[in-house]
């Protein structure tokens, strides 16, 4: 691949222009038509049956147009296990859920005739705890379950609040630990998070009297939106639109569908309206799917030379009030719950609970940050343990080529061991610096994996049209979000159609104009949407090279192409520009000879499999990615700040196809993961969600952002687009464990859980004297 | 009937003469009297910085301001900051240093690097946190921000 052109060059992103001017268009900015503005009545009670709504005086409020309840809209909705309603039905799972939902003339007599509704609950005992969930005495949350509609991939257990019990059984667990010289074993606990873009969400939705329903949305993925509304409405795909604009942010949060079909009932009392729900900070927060909090057990045997024989983990998820998307996350946690290590003998039994917190759901490492987080701080301590150097029982164990994950999946693909040496060399590993002005010096190292965690036939597919000058119009279906992708997709397509990057355009998706993309998440769209957009290119040219062949008279295998002009290798007089090829081509006769030309390309998965119900083995990953965090901090004992001295990262990109967006991802990447590692924690008293504001719930700034040295390594992956893999997520999952192991470093004190707040690592160093 | 007030500002270099509800946000007059969508809302309470706009040359939060009080005043909002179909050097700088992902911050962040070169034409790392620390960046582009504005800063 050494003569690549586009692929592997920094071109600008092809959103710049109108991001630094003003002029991107998100969906609010768009001007409408006539508007309703909708505005929620939400639970005041985390668990309760609802007795009575009363709506009669928002409905006399001037300006009021429709108040809607769940009972006159029932209908479900989910992505996995369709446990889900828009608005409450009957009884209310979380605080804050709404109950009903108001449009008005303005936002501001939407939101007064929100306070005029009444609704009387009667208050049922909660579940806050899902390791209580799980008992046999627990108030059952979702009665229903067991009738619930699911993917026959996941387990839940009729009659409990366990929505899914996600197991593995790989080797012997019994000899692994007969094996060992050594077993460690600990609990820890990670909080819950949110991934508060700043753009929060929004729908708008319209209907018109031919049965048409247009749905503007900040998903991130109108797919997968329309095919649960069609699902949900009993509605044909193609009176559905959905329109995506740029998104402010969605690291997970905005995937799936959720608020779009909230508003359709009211949409199809006033047609030709539009009417538009915005998402305040406080109900984005406390709303939209939260990162689920993690309660875990891992136990390791491991060998006197620091060859671990077992793992056995346990994890306790807090699913929320509803885990439509949420049983996933447990089971690639479960399926990936070795982490970057190869381990022959693991037994794993991963729950997803239900309980009355807000609803948890996809966030940017889709259950890894969590997982990893008990492997990267376990490593720490059996290297205490052993009195071995952390980073050698790494890289002992570190997965390698023909390593196989925990589901058994053989991994060829990577340079584990080269992502953790690059980050180890940056921050000087070994060398211990000495405390200076009465504070401490610490250096902590972690690695990461992740696979994309979708469904086995999650598909893709592009068109290219080609223009009658030779530019090209590139239509897909996956959505930016900041990630790059209309950049690095529009370099895929350039360099496999050998017509310039300038010359190219590219949108986001539309659905009733872009073919099918299943969901931009998983770190997944450069693969994927890549590759069906190679192929698409590919197909493009193949006509180009066709057409040009009958026009020149001469065989296709002597042409070539250069983006201008197409010309034979043996005959320099035979040649023809692009346009006289693309448009319209005729002889010289005046005989046609092809139409416009547009290029078709798709892709499904053919290396992953089901897994086995059992054991969990199978082959769950269409790619594994792997990285390193490498940190050295500074720990003031009389405050128990934290200082980040050095912070390294590094990524096994593949091939970066834009490598400037690439080290932008794994900035962006670490730093969400330092600032969760250090300040984030979502608190919730009795399912009330209290820091529900950037005051309350801080989040990295500028300030406390220290200088990054990013390291892209590329293997490539033997199918990727140009040997290229996704990394959007992955840079996150390593930088908490490695700044606690950097923090333990310093101190030597231990901690199971985070973030490391100035309180919570004061406290350690007190309770440690 | 909600009351309206008459006032005059200059917006972008134009004269304006315009009737404002009393209460809006100047945030939802830009927005939706003026048009002006570039300036974007993330939290309405002052936290977050995508609302960022010039007012008489210094940065403010137009959500923690009413429109009334743009009477008399100098509004330039991010539309208003390319001059005659060129780039401002800020502008240049984000793109040259991929200094922003989704795009969201990046109108608010772009104005009030803007403000602190007007006042500090050489800034230095700790200058350009604490003039930004009130802009919010999700995407965590910071590391880039901070290149883009100082390579933005007057060649010495």
């Amino acid at each position: 691949m050494a003569d690549l052109k586009t692929v592997g060059t920094s071109v600008p992103r092809k959103d710049a222009i109108e991001k630094v001017t003003g002029s991107a268009e998100f969906i609010e900015d768009r001007y409408m038509g006539p508007m309703l503005y909708a505005k929620m009545k939400k639970s005041t009670v985390a668990h309760g049956k609802i007795k009575n709504i009363d709506t009669i005086r928002a409905l006399k409020h001037p300006g009021v147009k429709a108040v809607l309840t769940g009972k006159e809209y029932p209908n479900r909705i989910g992505l996995y296990l369709i446990d889900r309603t828009f608005l409450a039905v009957d009884k209310v799972r979380f605080w804050g859920e709404p109950v009903a939902v108001v449009a008005a003339v303005t936002e501001k007599a939407a939101a007064e005739a929100v306070d005029l509704i009444e609704v009387e609950y009667e208050e049922l005992p909660g579940v806050f705890d899902p390791r209580e969930g799980m008992k046999p005495d627990a108030p059952i949350i979702h009665e229903d379950l067991a009738n619930y509609e699911i993917v026959p991939i996941f387990y839940p257990e009729k009659g409990t609040n366990i929505a899914n019990h996600f197991k593995v059984r790989k080797g012997d667990i019994d000899k692994g630990f007969a094996e060992a010289d050594k077993i460690i074993e600990r609990d820890y606990y990670v909080p819950q998070m949110q991934h508060v873009p700043i753009e929060t969400h929004k729908a708008a939705v319209q209907w018109s009297l031919d049965g048409k329903l247009t749905v503007w949305s900040t998903a991130q993925s109108p797919n997968v939106v329309r095919q649960l509304l069609a699902k949900s409405l009993d509605m044909p795909m193609h009176k559905i639109r959905v329109i995506s604009s740029y998104i402010g942010g969605g690291f997970g949060c905005k995937a799936g569908a959720s608020i779009e079909g909230l508003l359709v009932p009211i949409a199809q009392k006033f047609p030709g309206h539009i009417v538009r729900i915005v998402f305040n900070r406080e109900e984005d927060m406390q709303g939209t799917f939260t990162r689920q909090a993690l309660y875990s057990k891992l136990k390791t045997g491991v060998k006197k030379d620091g060859r671990i024989t077992a793992l056995q983990y346990e994890m306790v998820w807090d699913g929320g009030a509803y885990t439509e998307y949420g049983v996933n996350i447990v089971r690639a946690a479960g399926y990936s719950s070795t982490g970057a290590y190869d381990i022959p003998n693991v037994k794993t039994d991963s729950y997803c609970v239900y309980t009355n917190n807000s609803i948890g759901g996809p966030v940017r490492g889709f259950g890894m940050c969590e997982m990893q987080w008990g492997i990267e701080r376990q490593l720490e301590e059996i290297a205490r343990e052993l009195g071995m150097d952390p980073l050698e029982v790494r890289l002992i164990n570190g997965m390698k080529k023909g390593s196989t994950t925990a589901s058994g999946q053989v991994i060829h693909d990577l340079d584990y061991d080269k992502c953790l040496k690059v980050v180890a060399d940056k921050i000087g590993w070994g060398k211990k610096e000495e405390s200076r002005d009465g504070k401490y010096r610490g250096k902590g190292i972690a690695g990461l994996v992740k696979c994309p965690a979708q469904p086995s036939n999650a598909a893709s597919s592009a068109m290219i049209r080609i223009n009658e000058d030779g530019t090209a119009h590139v239509m897909i279906g996956a959505t930016e979000m900041g990630q790059g992708m209309l950049t690095a997709i529009s370099q895929i397509a350039s360099e496999a159609l050998h017509i310039p990057v300038d010359k190219i355009d590219i949108k986001v998706p539309d659905t009733d104009f872009t073919p099918y993309e299943w969901q931009s998440v998983g770190s997944r769209i450069t693969y994927t949407c890549g590759t069906s957009v190679k192929r698409a290119a590919e197909d493009a040219l193949g006509q180009i090279y066709r057409v040009a062949a009958d026009l020149l008279e001469t065989p296709q295998e002597d042409l070539s192409f250069d983006g201008k002009k197409v010309f034979s290798a043996k005959n320099p007089d035979l040649t023809a520009t692009i346009r006289e090829v693309a448009d319209s081509c005729k002889k010289c006769t005046g005989e046609g000879i092809a139409g416009p030309i547009i290029g078709r390309g798709s892709f499904v998965p053919t290396n992953m499999t089901n897994l086995d119900p059992e054991t969990g083995q199978g082959n769950p990953g269409l790619f594994y990615c792997f990285g390193a965090t490498g940190v050295e901090v500074e720990v003031d004992p009389e405050t128990g700040v934290v200082k980040i001295l050095q912070l390294a990262c590094s990524i096994d990109a593949g091939k970066a196809v834009n490598p400037q967006l690439c080290t932008a991802q794994l900035h962006g990447g670490t730093i969400m993961g330092l600032s969760t590692a250090l300040y984030e924690e979502v608190r919730f008293d009795k399912g009330i969600m209290l820091n529900r504001n950037f005051t309350d719930y801080k989040i990295a700034t500028i300030d406390n952002t220290p200088h990054m040295d990013s390291f892209i390594v590329e293997t490539p992956e033997t199918n990727g687009p140009y040997g290229a893999r996704g990394i959007g997520e992955q840079p996150m999952i390593g930088v908490a464990p490695a700044i606690a192991n950097a923090v333990s470093d310093a101190l030597g004190v231990d901690f199971n859980t985070f973030p490391l707040t100035p309180e919570r690592v004061w406290q350690a160093i007190k309770n440690k004297k | 009937m909600t009351e309206k007030l008459v006032i005059n500002f200059t917006v972008n270099g134009e004269k304006e003469e315009k009737e404002v509800i009393i209460g809006q946000t100047l945030l939802k007059f830009i927005r939706d009297e003026l048009h002006l969508t570039g300036t974007k809302e993330g939290c309405e309470i002052g936290e977050c910085g995508a609302c960022v706009v010039l007012l008489d040359g210094k940065p403010v939060n137009s959500c923690l301001i009413l429109g009334v009080e743009l009477d008399g005043k100098d509004l330039i909002t991010i539309e208003g900051l390319s001059k005659n179909g060129e780039l401002d050097r800020v502008q240049k700088a984000f793109i040259d240093h991929a200094a922003f992902q989704c795009g969201y911050c990046t109108p608010g962040m772009i104005l009030a690097a803007r403000a602190l070169l007007d006042r500090k034409p050489n800034p230095t790392d700790e200058d350009i946190n604490e003039a930004l620390s009130g802009n919010l960046c999700r995407c965590g582009a910071y590391q880039e921000i901070r290149e883009a504005v100082k390579a933005s800063a007057e060649k010495k």
